[in-house]
């Protein structure tokens, strides 16, 4: 058997193992049917997010040749956090588009996508394909939606930021199931529409000139491809919060672990490993810090210490 | 046949490619010559459709080859650019399998085999198949890229300085790949090449670039003289014929007196 082909099997029988003692580990049988549906609601968002912020930073990651930068790094978690920290300053805390987690949802979905198109797509015109160009403005616009922000968290009340501040780690600890169905959904259909292009990513990985000899349409298959990316991580992001290094973290290690460009494996290991992150995570959160601390600070302290390693090897060689 | 009309690239206000018009015969090698920066890269970019044109068209038998669908253009024209790098982990033999993409979407058939198979040995790859690309020397690399476009068996073949990295052993090879490609399997191939006696031996055809604008285009016999050659590298260049090739010496003129008095004069400022 294919040495990828086995680490996907060993994967896949870790994220299983997880799943499965995450949900089991120190059932209580006097509140098991308060725990239970809990804890499945918790492993279904998790899949969900895994699978969407695997994918999508994949294939951002192979339009852009690049593996450091990823949509969240480019500015799509300060623009959700824009979103959060304006609706508190315009309406107030007790307004139902922040308590209300199904408009909360959809305003930042609808936000995080027309966001994330206009950097993708347009400016992609404007900047003539130029990465550094474009990551550049994602870049700037990421800093100026973090510092619009800051201002207004400084203008508004202590107790309204403590409460705003809730929303802005990811986490899924308050998740509303209700939108599990539509996410799921969603991402379901993406994968549907990736899963027929896992040979052209391929090509595209080869970069722009390689691929349009061999008869790619490259600027459309890439906009399509881009909208994609965009729904993926708008999606998830509006339902969990924002994890700003998972992607990074998730795909640099599924490259360390399947030595292949072949995206049938990077992506399907890089799901795995999403999942695997996310289940070790929650469960560290949950059972050894009883959930005093939120999983997208695990997650990033995690994920910035090997993003910084990964920029010190770069330099190295 | 490829018609190239008036093509013409600017960069802001500078005029890069300044109005080639080429016809590229069919069956036949043509060579693209001329010192660094007179455009060849360019010229041949756009023909292939990886670089937009500011004016001017392209004609493949007669027919746009920019409102052809990608997917059949790359069934007819290939091209391997200068700089190829990639920070894959990819093995040779699955770098050269992209070539059959254009046939059959990443699910290679057995012919796509056999075809990739003919490739590898064409190349002399044999022995590298399965390692990494990254794992290869320069000129070991070079010819999987070759390999790549000639699995990807079109009726054109672009090659922009194919020989770079490549020894002198290798560099003949190629050459002589190249010209049986043209003889037994009537490939038109289209080449940028540096040595003037590469050119000057293997080209039916040669085509002289100079600041964007066509110096000379012809049979090898019309271009590889002493006045066109001298007037386009500007520069001290002999012709001797040998064995029925014209040869260039041009490594003469610095050890000749006029040319060692000039570089003195320059050194002691009289120039
Ligand atoms: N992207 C670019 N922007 C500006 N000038 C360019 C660009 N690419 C090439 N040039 C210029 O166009 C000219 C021709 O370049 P090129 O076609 O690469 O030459 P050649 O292949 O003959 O050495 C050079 O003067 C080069 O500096
Ligand atoms: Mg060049």
């Amino acid at each position: 058997m294919h040495k990828n082909t086995k680490m996907i099997i060993l994967l896949a029988i870790l994220a299983v193992g997880l799943l499965t003692f995450y949900t089991l580990y120190g059932l209580n049988p006097d509140i098991y049917f308060y725990q239970m549906p809990s804890r499945l609601k918790r492993i279904v968002a998790i899949v969900i997010v895994a699978v969407a912020i695997a994918v999508s930073t994949v294939i951002f990651q192979t339009i852009v040749k690049n593996r450091i930068l990823t949509p969240s790094i480019m500015g799509l978690d300060s623009v959700y956090t824009f979103i959060q920290t304006a609706i508190v300053f315009l309406a107030g805390v007790s307004s139902p588009l922040l308590l209300n987690s199904q408009y909360n949802y959809f305003l930042s979905m609808g936000v995080l996508v027309l966001f994330t198109l206009f950097v993708f797509k347009f400016l992609f015109k404007v900047t003539k394909n130029n990465i550094f160009l474009l990551l550049l403005i994602g870049i700037i616009l990421g800093t100026f939606f973090g510092n619009l922000s800051t201002f207004m968290q400084i203008l508004i009340s202590p107790e309204d930021f403590s409460i705003l501040q809730g929303t802005l780690f990811g986490s899924f600890n308050a998740i509303d199931e209700s939108l599990l169905g539509i996410t799921g959904i969603i991402v379901i259909v993406m994968l549907v529409f990736v899963f027929k292009d896992f040979h052209t990513l391929d090509v595209l990985s080869l970069g722009r000139d390689h691929a349009l000899n061999l008869g790619i349409n490259y600027d459309r298959k890439v906009s399509y491809l881009l909208i994609i990316v965009a729904i993926l991580v708008s999606v998830s992001t509006a339902l969990v919060g924002p994890i700003m290094f998972l992607g990074l973290l998730v795909v640099n290690l599924a490259h360390e672990l399947l030595k292949t460009f072949r995206h049938s494996y990077l992506i399907l290991g890089t799901a795995l490993i999403s999942i695997i992150t996310l289940v070790i995570g929650q469960m560290v959160v949950q059972f050894v810090f009883g959930n005093n601390i939120e999983l997208s600070v695990i997650i990033n302290l995690v994920g910035g210490v090997y993003f910084i390693y990964l920029m010190l090897r770069r330099n190295r060689t | 046949m490829i018609s190239v009309k008036g093509i013409t690239k600017k960069y802001g206000s500078k005029t890069v490619v300044d109005d080639v018009s080429i016809d590229i015969e069919k069956g036949k090698i043509t060579s693209l010559i001329g010192p660094n920066g007179a455009g060849k890269s360019t010229v041949i970019s756009m023909i292939t459709r990886l670089l937009d044109k500011n004016s001017g068209e392209v004609l493949l038998e007669g027919d746009n080859i920019f409102t052809q669908p990608h997917g059949e253009l790359a069934k007819k024209i290939t091209i391997l650019k200068q700089a190829n790098h990639l920070e894959l982990k990819i093995t040779v033999r699955e770098l050269i399998s992209f070539g059959r993409f254009p046939y059959s979407k990443g699910r290679l058939t057995d012919e796509d085999e056999q075809i990739i198979d003919e490739a590898i040995s064409y190349m002399g790859l044999k022995e590298f198949e399965e390692r990494y690309i990254d794992e290869l020397s320069g000129g070991q690399r070079q010819r999987a890229y070759i390999a790549m476009t000639i699995a990807q068996d079109t009726e054109y073949i672009f090659l922009d300085e194919p020989l770079n990295n490549l020894d002198m052993k290798h560099s003949v090879q190629i050459m002589q790949i190249l010209r049986r490609l043209c003889r037994d399997k009537n490939k038109t191939i289209i080449i940028v090449i540096h040595d003037i006696n590469f050119a000057s031996c293997y080209s039916d055809n040669i085509v002289a670039l100079k600041d964007g604008k066509i110096a000379i285009s012809g049979t090898a016999n019309e271009v590889i003289t002493k006045e066109v050659l001298e007037g386009i590298y500007e520069m001290e260049i002999n012709i001797e014929s040998i064995c029925g090739h014209r040869i260039c010496f041009y490594f003469d003129g610095v050890i000749e007196g006029d040319s060692t008095e000039l570089a003195a004069n320059y050194l002691i400022g009289n120039a």
